[in-house]
């Protein structure tokens, strides 16, 4: 059962707060020295898992290792397992020096050993000449590093995000997503990053478990859930997707209107179906085109063009993505073409 | 211009009329006749005669010694209630009843504590005083404090426990020090109520041991002396400052 590889293990936990199921048997295995994320919808599980872990919440049902010991009989302070808290819940009347220097003061390490390391860390995110300031004297980004800083002085097992961006205005936020990932690195501490933001998760995680309703939809790293999504809430959810109702047939899904459209996937033959293409798999050909339409709308951005297709037969537009700006004149008749391969055949 | 105009005058007719008495009993304290109610000169002459007014020196520190021993026990025990309604409970009722001693009529409570010193034989006196004091302050303490608290990060203390502190160290390190501007406040509070506090204190004090405001009662049954003009301006004086000190450090707050 134990496997060095292996840092923390989740096994059959569940948690309900009255009616709500907050978690249902979650299992889930995360490496050591991994950048895991637990993403999904607010309300679907991942900050009752996190709490869980930090030791302020207690599942029904279920068990935790954390390094082959058992995590739900430790009390939360005596867990090797810290938390960045999403308001950063830095302590308003300590210096960012002493706030910083908290957590191993309590542990009772030397003095001298807390100021090295409380200097060490204040070096390494780069607030060594605020160390006297007060907290509120900070920026947002500045308090997040101190917030960074005090937890993983401790150096925890594992360390516990709670939307660590969500507070930092958009240009900061880039900033601080390399800064995490480095500083992950840096440190060697296995990090869970629980966010709503996709983006966020998909551009710092090594793996990523999407969670829905209490339930892990799927887990893996970001590149998977983009190209093979599990479930039709996983597509939906990661990047952005053209999805044709209709039910399973052996190429793909019969989709009223416009007939079969190719897919591969794992629902059976009849079942009701959903078919899901990216914009930037479908390509405009000239001859042998799946769905036929005209181009309503485009927007540029920079890199890309959406061109925007209304579809004789299908109540939605298909979007899709070219390269570059667009060359394509609106209102102009266009063949929409995708492999089998590209196009994901999902149980609705 | 004129609606600006209006609302200037009504500021001031309300400032006459909650300021003029104490402006005149201000003034009157500085008088030099012996009439308390015409103005013939200005001196020191009372402030110097309530100085040698025994009785009057032994009501103030009857009335010290309460309002002192009070405020340290509702400080406490205010303190404790407000973090225990705030952390184990969201009964609106459990909290109106804890806190509506600080809005309950004095008169109410004293007899309240009358009776009830009385079925279970406690002496009255000063110690009583002292008690009743500690019940209304232990109110206004918990209602200072609680109105802090929301507008604390609840995740603090999670964070000290989360870095390794034990619950009574969070306690003390963290809970206390982020709440002290509303514990001071509170506790200025419940020393300026404690410290004017009549009807309780007639009620529950023996003969022996009258706190200042009787002392000032008893004075006042024969006619008002410029004496008592002097003593109600020293106490307008240090309420003022309690009242100011209390702003202050609630301002503070806001800066952290």
């Amino acid at each position: 059962m134990t496997n060095t590889e292996h840092l923390l293990e989740i096994e059959g936990v569940s948690r309900s707060f009255g009616s709500l199921r907050a978690l249902d048997d979650v299992n889930l295995t995360i490496r050591r020295n991994e950048f895991f994320a637990l993403l999904g919808p607010s309300g679907c599980g991942k900050t009752t898992l996190l709490r869980i872990l930090a030791g302020f919440d207690y599942p029904d049902a279920g068990a935790i290792t954390l390094s082959g010991q058992d995590l739900l009989g430790i009390r939360p302070n005596r867990r090797p397992v810290n938390l960045m808290f999403q308001s950063y819940a830095l302590f308003p009347h300590m210096s960012v020096e002493k706030n910083v220097a908290y957590g191993l003061e309590r542990e009772g390490v030397p003095k001298g050993e807390v100021r090295d390391r409380v200097h060490e860390v204040l070096t390494t995110v780069g607030l060594l000449d605020r160390a006297p300031q007060r907290p509120h004297q900070l920026s947002g980004g500045q308090r997040q590093r101190v917030a960074l800083a005090r937890a993983i002085v401790k150096r925890p097992l594992l360390l516990l995000l709670d939307e660590p961006l969500s507070a930092l205005d958009k240009q900061v936020r880039g900033e601080m997503q390399l800064e995490l990932k480095r500083l992950q690195h840096e440190f060697g501490i296995t990090f869970v990053v629980v966010t709503h933001d996709q983006e966020e998760a998909m551009s710092m995680a090594d793996r990523i478990a999407v969670m829905n309703e209490g339930r892990i939809e799927q887990v893996a790293t970001p590149v998977d859930l983009y190209r093979r999504p599990a479930s039709s809430f996983v597509g939906q959810f990661i990047g952005t997707g053209n999805f044709f109702h209709g039910s399973r047939t052996e190429g793909g899904v019969e989709v009223p209107g416009v007939g079969e459209l190719p897919g591969t996937g794992q629902c059976e033959v009849g079942k009701a179906a959903q078919l899901l293409v990216r914009p930037e798999s479908i390509k405009v050909v000239s001859e042998g085109a799946i769905l036929k339409g005209t181009v309503v709308d485009s927007h540029f951005y920079g890199g890309a063009s959406i061109l925007v297709v209304r579809v004789p037969g299908l109540a939605e537009p298909v979007f899709i993505s070219r390269p570059g700006s667009e060359d394509i004149a609106r209102h102009g008749s266009l063949g929409l073409s995708w492999d089998a391969a590209h196009g994901f055949v999902l149980e609705t | 211009m004129p609606k600006r105009r209006w609302t200037g005058i009504t500021f001031w007719l309300v400032i006459v009329f909650l300021y003029l008495p104490i402006l005149v009993l201000i003034v009157m304290s500085f008088n030099s006749s012996d009439s308390p109610y015409s103005l013939s000169g200005l001196s020191m002459r009372w402030y110097g005669e309530l100085l040698n007014n025994e009785a009057v020196i032994e009501g103030l520190s009857n009335t010290l010694i309460v309002a002192v021993g009070a405020t340290a026990a509702s400080t406490v025990l205010g303190t404790l209630l407000a973090i225990g309604l705030h952390r184990h409970t969201r009964s609106k009722l459990l909290e109106a009843t804890a806190l509506s001693p600080a809005i309950m009529p004095d008169i109410v409570l004293a007899i309240g504590l009358l009776t009830l010193f009385s079925l279970i034989a406690i002496p009255l006196g000063l110690h009583a005083v002292l008690l009743a004091h500690i019940v209304f302050g232990t109110a206004f303490v918990a209602a200072v404090v609680k109105a802090r608290m929301g507008q604390i990060d609840n995740s603090l203390e999670e964070a000290s426990l989360d870095l390794g502190a034990g619950q009574v160290s969070t306690l003390f390190r963290v809970t206390i020090p982020t709440l002290a501007p509303g514990i001071l406040a509170g506790a200025l509070l419940a020393f300026t109520l404690s410290l004017d506090e009549f009807v309780i204190a007639f009620f529950t004090n023996g003969p022996s041991s009258p706190t200042l405001p009787i002392v000032i009662y008893s004075m006042v049954r024969f006619g008002v002396t410029p004496e008592i003009n002097a003593l109600a301006s020293i106490l307008v004086v240090v309420s003022f400052a309690t009242v100011l000190l209390a702003q202050r450090l609630t301002r503070l707050t806001d800066a952290v």
